[in-house]
């Protein structure tokens, strides 16, 4: 591949796209949607993140080692959210009964 | 001596000298993912447990300032990626110009969230000896709004019926908030100084089309640290706007 110029025309696209979707994040978060409002919020921030990724950061550009570097990156992220989840999530009815015997936690 | 894009002896093109570069500097950036991915993780657990005082922390945040930043961090991206394109192209003094745009824009980020840091400490909400969630709806300031102050005073007392033990929860919230944010806030210094660099060496007329690699490089770092805001943003800032 050779050395891609990205246009000015694309960053200015990028940046007011950005922009929407920082009006969208905070919009969003006064409509009470219970447990969805943090995957909304999660979504919008995630796809902001693909954005800057892959036209600030060139990532579309560039050669599939680099995609395998970020890939990776975001893979060992997913791993240590994953195992780390599995072991409290799983443990959490036993916290939440102790909690309730002892009144260790709130509510 | 400085570099000029030479070709050195272990690669075979310039462009795999400049690529090689940049995998470099993704694997750099993937240790940092991990790096702020430790907080992430310990902030998604404490939320989890702890959402009554997670809220009340994240509705004491001022909203518009954080808002602000979200503005001027995104738009130092977009110079930044400015300059990398003036450097590609061999404009010389836009590689400069947009450079110190870049640098102000990160001087102001950082300067708003010094006054947001004052309010904390005014406040009380600085974990530690004298951290004391309703210190605010207590001593209000003479300028404070009354219906604001006892609209605060009622969402607290309902979260205290919840979470009797919030003060010492809501703690979690604002350690997690400044070890974020003060995480965020040294990379953004880092980047700076690195910034002052290159707007030095741009200067001199060191960036040409056939090479700009420091540009790219320090870009790539500096849109990096833009990605980790986005996420803060929401994460800190807008729990539970919706009351």
């Amino acid at each position: 591949m050779s050395e891609h110029i990205v246009s000015p025309k694309v960053y200015i696209g990028i940046f007011l796209s950005l922009m929407v979707l920082t009006a969208a994040t905070v919009a969003a978060a006064y409509v009470n949607l219970g447990a969805f409002n943090i995957v909304i919020a999660l979504a919008i921030a995630s796809l902001k993140a693909t954005l800057v990724v892959l036209y600030f950061m060139h990532a579309r550009y560039s050669p599939n080692r680099t995609h395998m570097v970020i890939i990776a990156a975001v893979f060992w992220l997913a791993i240590m959210l994953a195992l780390t989840l599995s072991d409290y999530v799983t443990r959490d009815r036993d916290l939440a009964e102790n909690a309730q015997v002892t009144g260790m936690l709130g509510s | 001596m400085h570099r000029t894009g030479e070709l050195y002896g272990q690669f075979e093109t310039l462009e795999q000298q400049k690529e090689s570069a940049a995998l470099g500097m993704w694997v750099f950036l993937s240790t940092e993912v991990l790096f702020f991915g430790g907080l992430f993780m310990t902030y998604t657990l404490n939320r989890h447990y702890y959402p009554v005082a997670f809220g009340v922390g994240s509705n004491t945040l001022d909203l518009k300032l954080g808002g602000l930043n979200t503005v001027i961090l995104i738009l130092s991206s977009l110079t930044m990626a400015m300059s990398v394109w003036a450097s590609h192209v061999g404009k010389r003094k836009q590689t400069a110009g947009f450079l110190v745009a870049t640098l102000l824009l990160g001087t102001a980020f950082l300067g708003v969230k010094v006054i947001e840091y004052k309010q904390k400490f005014d406040h009380h909400l600085v974990p530690g000896y004298h951290f004391q969630i309703d210190y605010r709806v207590q001593h209000p300031a003479p300028k404070d709004d009354p219906k604001e102050i006892e609209a605060e005073k009622e969402e607290l007392n309902k979260a205290f019926a919840k979470d009797p033990d919030l003060n010492a929860h809501a703690q979690l919230y604002f350690s997690l908030y400044f070890g974020m944010t003060g995480l965020h806030a040294l990379h953004m210094i880092v980047g700076a100084g690195m910034l002052v660099w290159l707007i030095r060496q741009s200067m001199l007329g060191r960036f040409t089309p056939t090479y700009n690699t420091p540009v790219e490089m320090i870009g790539l770092y500096w849109h990096f640290v833009d990605i980790v805001w986005i996420y803060l943003f929401p994460l800190l800032y807008l729990i539970d706007r919706h009351r």
